[in-house]
C-alpha cells in the first residue's frame, strides 16, 4: 500500500481526498461523516453574513441517459448562523484532529470584515482559510466571489488583508471566469497566498424548460446562472491547474484541484499536472462519501503498479508534457490500425471519418451483408477519431511509424536552418475530378 | 414534452410495452450503426437506427413517423415479427457479446400513441379520382390500402370474415398480440382513408367481374387457406381440428385447457405457435409430434425454445398413423421414422412395428396451410406457379395488366412484415400505373 499522506503548505492530511466548499460540507454533521468515511480533508460550505436562498437551486446535463455530466447551482454561500458553524467546526476538529479542516470565506471587501471571520474561524480550530474569490453568481452582484477574482489586483490586494490577519494557510480560490488563469494566480501570489484552489464554477445556463420556456434551475418564471461543475468541467480544470503549475512565477505555489473528479483515475491526472490535494463536490452530491472507497483503494493500487511509495512521487510529473503547439515534433507519425477480430461493422469510424474527419477509411458491405472497413494508409492524418468512437474496446488502436526522420518542431522547420527533412504528409482521401 | 403513453387504458398487451425509462435506457444503448444491417434485415426497410435516436431525443412523434412511413403496421410488427431472426439478429452488438437492442419493444413504445392512441400522424391524400379494390383485409391488403389511400386512391378492401385483419386477427398466437389490439389497429388504417367492407366474399358475395368493372385497379391479398386433413382414419372425430381453428378459438374464447391432454402435428411456426399457446392455456400435456429432429423444424429457435420454457414435450422421429377414439378423441398412434439410403438420397421412412400410443384429447394439425388455388383461379388471366403461388413482376403486378397480387399468396406463406412490404410496393406500381395512365388519357383526350 502506498503512502498517500500529503501535506499542503504545512497542513497534514491523511490522504489527497478533500470535499469542495459546496453543500457536502455544509454542516458539522456532514463533514464528520465524510472523514469517517475516509476523506482525508474538506472545505467548509462559505461562511460570511447570513443570505438567504431561492427554491429550487441545481439544474443539470445528461448526455445520452447519463445522468449530470454537468451540474449547475444558484445556490448561495452558507444560510446558517455563523455561530452554529463556529460550534460545528470546534465540535469537528475535537473529533477529527487529523483530518485537514479548511474553511471557506465571503464577506465585504473591508480588512476589518475579513480580519474579523478569519480571528473567529481560526479560533475554532480552522487548519486554514480559503478566500472564496471564485462564485460566479448572486454573490458577485454584492461585489463578492467572482467579482474580485476576475479582477487580479482585488485578488492580490484582499490577499494581503487576509494575509496580515491570518495564522494558518491561506488558499485562494479562483474562478474560471477569466480569460487566462495564471494572472489570478499570479495576483494570489503576490498578496501572498500559501496555496491556491481551482477550480470555481464556471458561469452557465444548463437549458431552457421547452414547454414553459423558462431556463433552469426555474425559480418561479424565471432563472438565473448559474455556477456548471461537474464531469463536464475536468478537462477546462485541468488545463488551468497545468498552466498555474508550469508558470514560472507560480509554479512553486501549491495547488488544490478541483473540477468534476470522480474516480482515481481523475485524482491521478490532477495531482499528475501539479496539484498536492484535490477537492470533489458533484460526484459526492451523486453518490455520496462512500465514493472515497474506490477513490483511495483504486490510486493506491495505481501506485504500486508502478512501484511509487508515495503520493508525493507521482506529483507534477506530467507538467511538463504539455508544451506549446510549436514545440511538438512535426515528424512523429502515427496511423489508426482496424483488429477485423474485434471490429463489429458498426461502420461508424468510417462515417465519423469520412463526414468528419479525412476520408480515411473505406467502407463496403461484404457478402454476408457487414460493413467492412480499413485504413487508408496514405490519407490517414493519425487524427484519433475513429479510434475514439469506435465502441469497442481496443478495436482501433494508434500505431505508431518509425520514419526514419529527425525530430522537428514547427520553429525549427520555419527557421532558418532546418535540422532535417519534413515527412511527406497524407493525401487527401478524396479528390474530385483528378487523380 | 413529456410525452404520454396511451397504452394504459387501451388494454394492449403490456408485455409489449415499455415504460419511457426503459425505452430511454434501451435507446441510449443504439450504436447508431452506418449502412446499419438492422435496416437491411428488415422488409420494409424501417430506419432502425433513426427512429430509435428520436426515441432518446424525445420525439415519440417523428419516431413513429419514420416507422409508419415504412410500415403502416408497424404496431404488429413490433409484436408479431420474429425480430430475432431480422432485425434484432442482425444488430451488431450480438458481436460485441452483448444483447442486442430490444429493436421491437422499441418500435411499440414509437408508436402505440399513434395506432392505438388518438395522436393524428397521417391523413388521406388529395383525391385522385382513382378507385382500387382490395381482395383480402390481411397485412397484406391493409398496407396496400393504407398506402393507396395515403396517395389520394380509393381503396375498397373486401374481407370474407367477420372481423377484419386477416392473420393479425385470427392467426397470430395470442401471447404474441391479442385480437383486439389487431382490431385496434384495423380501426386506424380505417382512419387513413380505407373502407374496409367485412363479411363480403368475393366469388360469392361479389363477382370477381364486377369488382375489376367497378375499380381502376384490383389488389389481391388473399392469403392461404386452411390447413387440409391428413387422411388419418379417425380425423373427424371431435377434438381432431386444424391448428389455426384452435389459435383462432383461443383468441376469440379464451378458453382453459386445464386437465386436458394435446397432441400437435408439424414442426413449423404454427405447430409451435398452437403447442406453445395451447400449453399457455393450462394444458396438463402437450405433445408435439415431428417427423424429423429438432435441427430441421422450420420453426425459429427462439420460438421452439419458448415452446420448451412452456413445457411442451416434443416427440421427435414419429409421425401420426390414426387417431383414436369413438365420436372423440382418445388417443394418437404413432410410428416412429428413420432415414434409409435410397439410391443414395436418403428418404424418411417409418419403422415397421414401431407404434406407439399418447393420450390426449385433442389432437391438432399443423402441417401446412393449402393455396387457394381454386379462387386464384377464378382470377382471369392470372397465372400461378407449379406451388400454387400467384405470379408476380418487380411490382408485384400479376399477368393480368390491371390485378397486382401480395403477401402469403405470393410468398407462399412469410410473416406478416414480408406482406406489408408487398403490400406497399403493389401499391407504389399501382400508383405509378394509374397516374401514367391518367397523363395519357389527358394529352391523348
Amino acid at each position: 500500500m502506498a503512502d498517500l499522506s500529503v501535506n499542503i503548505c504545512g497542513i497534514d492530511s491523511p490522504n489527497p481526498f478533500w470535499l469542495a466548499s459546496a453543500p457536502p460540507t455544509n454542516t458539522g454533521d456532514q463533514i464528520s461523516r465524510a472523514f469517517d468515511a475516509g476523506w482525508g480533508g474538506a472545505v467548509w460550505k462559505t461562511l460570511g453574513e447570513p443570505i438567504e436562498n431561492v427554491y429550487s437551486r441545481y439544474s443539470s446535463v445528461d448526455i445520452n441517459g447519463h445522468r449530470m455530466m454537468g451540474l449547475n447551482n444558484i445556490e448561495l454561500i452558507t444560510d446558517r448562523s455563523l455561530e452554529d458553524n463556529l460550534v460545528e467546526i470546534q465540535e469537528v476538529k475535537r473529533r477529527h484532529p487529523d483530518n485537514a479542516l479548511i474553511v471557506s470565506l465571503m464577506v465585504e471587501s473591508t480588512p476589518e470584515a475579513w480580519d474579523e471571520i478569519i480571528k473567529q474561524v481560526e479560533q475554532a480550530g480552522a487548519d486554514g482559510i480559503e478566500l472564496n474569490f471564485g462564485c460566479p453568481h448572486g454573490m458577485s452582484e454584492r461585489g463578492m466571489g467572482s467579482a474580485v477574482g476576475q479582477v487580479p489586483e482585488y485578488t492580490c490586494d484582499i490577499t494581503t488583508w487576509a494575509k496580515a490577519s491570518a495564522t494558518t494557510p491561506v488558499f485562494v480560490k479562483l474562478t474560471p471566469n477569466i480569460t487566462d488563469i495564471r494572472a489570478a494566480a499570479r495576483a494570489a501570489k503576490n498578496g501572498g497566498a500559501d496555496a491556491v484552489s481551482l477550480i470555481n464554477t464556471i458561469n452557465s445556463i444548463t437549458g431552457v424548460d421547452l414547454d414553459s420556456f423558462t431556463p433552469r434551475p426555474v425559480v418561479g418564471d424565471k432563472s438565473s446562472h448559474g455556477g456548471y461543475c461537474g464531469p463536464a468541467v475536468k478537462p477546462i480544470a485541468l488545463n488551468m491547474v497545468s498552466s498555474i503549475a508550469a508558470d514560472p512565477f507560480t509554479q512553486d505555489l501549491p495547488i488544490s484541484g478541483i473540477g468534476g473528479i470522480q474516480t482515481w483515475q481523475d485524482v491521478a491526472e490532477y495531482i499528475l499536472l501539479g496539484a498536492t490535494t484535490i477537492q470533489v463536490c458533484t460526484a459526492v452530491m451523486h453518490y455520496g462519501y462512500r465514493i472515497v472507497e474506490g477513490m483511495s483503494e483504486g490510486l493506491s493500487n495505481y501506485l504500486d503498479s508502478k512501484g511509487m511509495a508515495s503520493v508525493n512521487e507521482l506529483r507534477g510529473l506530467s507538467v511538463d508534457r504539455v508544451t506549446d503547439w510549436q514545440d511538438l515534433d512535426i515528424n512523429y507519425v502515427v496511423k489508426a490500425s482496424i483488429d477485423q477480430d474485434a471490429c463489429i461493422g458498426c461502420g461508424i469510424c468510417y462515417i465519423a471519418c469520412q463526414d468528419g474527419a479525412h476520408q480515411a477509411i473505406g467502407a463496403q458491405r461484404s457478402e454476408e451483408g457487414r460493413t467492412d472497413v480499413w485504413i487508408i494508409e496514405d490519407a490517414c492524418v493519425g487524427c484519433n477519431l475513429c479510434s475514439l468512437v469506435c465502441p469497442v474496446q481496443g478495436c482501433i488502436t494508434m500505431e505508431e511509424r518509425d520514419v526514419g526522420q529527425t525530430h522537428m518542431t514547427w520553429n525549427e522547420f520555419a527557421g532558418d536552418e532546418p535540422p532535417g527533412e519534413l515527412i511527406p504528409r497524407p493525401k487527401h482521401g478524396i479528390t474530385i475530378g483528378g487523380d | 414534452m413529456t410525452p404520454t403513453k396511451a397504452v394504459q387504458g387501451t388494454g394492449l398487451d403490456p408485455a409489449a410495452t415499455m415504460t419511457r425509462d426503459e425505452a430511454l435506457s434501451e435507446a441510449h444503448r443504439c450504436l447508431m450503426c452506418w449502412d446499419a444491417p438492422c435496416i437491411r434485415a428488415c422488409p420494409t426497410s424501417i430506419d432502425v437506427p433513426e427512429f430509435i435516436k428520436r426515441i432518446a431525443n424525445d420525439d415519440l412523434t417523428g419516431s413513429a413517423r419514420t416507422i409508419l412511413d415504412a410500415n403502416i403496421l408497424g404496431g404488429s410488427c413490433a409484436r408479431v415479427c420474429p425480430t430475432e431472426v431480422l432485425c434484432e439478429g442482425a444488430c451488431v452488438l450480438n458481436d460485441l457479446h452483448e444483447r442486442p437492442i430490444d429493436i421491437g419493444k422499441l418500435q411499440a413504445y414509437a408508436t402505440d400513441d399513434v395506432v392505438f392512441g388518438d395522436i393524428e400522424l397521417f391523413t388521406p391524400g388529395v383525391p385522385t379520382g382513382h378507385s382500387v379494390g382490395i381482395i383480402g383485409g390481411g397485412p397484406a391488403g391493409l398496407a396496400a390500402g393504407a398506402e393507396l389511400a395515403r396517395l389520394g386512391h380509393e381503396a375498397v378492401v373486401f374481407d370474407a370474415n367477420p372481423l377484419p385483419g386477416g392473420l393479425n386477427t385470427y392467426g397470430v398466437a395470442n401471447y404474441k398480440m391479442d385480437e383486439s389490439t389487431s382490431l385496434k389497429e384495423v380501426e386506424f388504417i380505417s382512419s387513413l382513408g380505407v373502407e374496409i367492407r367485412s363479411g363480403v366474399s368475393v366469388g360469392s358475395d361479389v363477382a370477381v367481374a364486377d369488382l375489376l368493372a367497378g375499380h381502376d385497379a384490383v389488389f389481391v391479398g388473399a392469403g392461404l387457406g386452411s390447413v387440409p386433413p391428413l387422411g388419418l382414419p379417425g380425423e373427424d372425430f371431435e377434438g381432431s381440428e386444424d391448428a389455426l381453428d384452435f389459435i383462432a378459438n383461443v383468441r376469440s374464447q379464451r378458453p382453459d385447457l386445464s386437465g386436458q391432454r394435446i397432441a400437435v402435428i408439424g414442426g413449423g411456426n404454427t405447430a409451435i405457435d398452437a403447442s406453445t399457446q395451447a400449453a399457455m392455456c393450462g394444458a396438463e400435456r402437450v405433445y408435439l409430434v415431428y417427423r424429423r429432429a429438432r435441427g430441421e423444424m422450420r420453426a425459429y429457435p427462439h420460438d421452439i425454445e419458448r415452446a420448451l420454457m412452456n413445457g411442451v414435450e416434443f416427440i421427435h422421429w414419429a409421425i401420426p398413423v390414426s387417431i383414436d377414439g369413438d365420436t372423440r378423441v382418445s388417443g394418437l398412434t404413432c410410428m416412429r421414422t428413420e432415414y434409409v439410403d435410397e439410391d443414395g438420397a436418403p428418404t424418411l421412412v417409418p419403422v415397421d412395428g414401431s407404434e406407439f400410443r399418447l393420450g390426449v384429447d385433442r389432437v391438432l394439425r399443423a402441417t401446412g396451410q393449402q393455396k387457394r388455388v381454386g379462387f386464384l383461379d377464378t382470377l382471369p388471366d392470372v397465372e400461378l406457379d407449379a406451388a400454387g403461388r400467384v405470379i408476380v413482376d418487380d411490382g408485384f403486378r400479376t399477368t393480368n395488366q390491371r390485378i397486382w397480387a401480395g403477401g402469403d399468396c405470393v410468398n407462399g406463406g412469410k410473416e406478416v412484415v414480408n406482406a406489408v412490404a408487398h403490400g406497399k410496393a403493389a401499391a407504389l406500381d399501382i400508383d405509378r400505373t394509374l397516374r401514367t395512365a391518367a397523363q395519357k388519357e389527358t394529352r391523348h383526350g
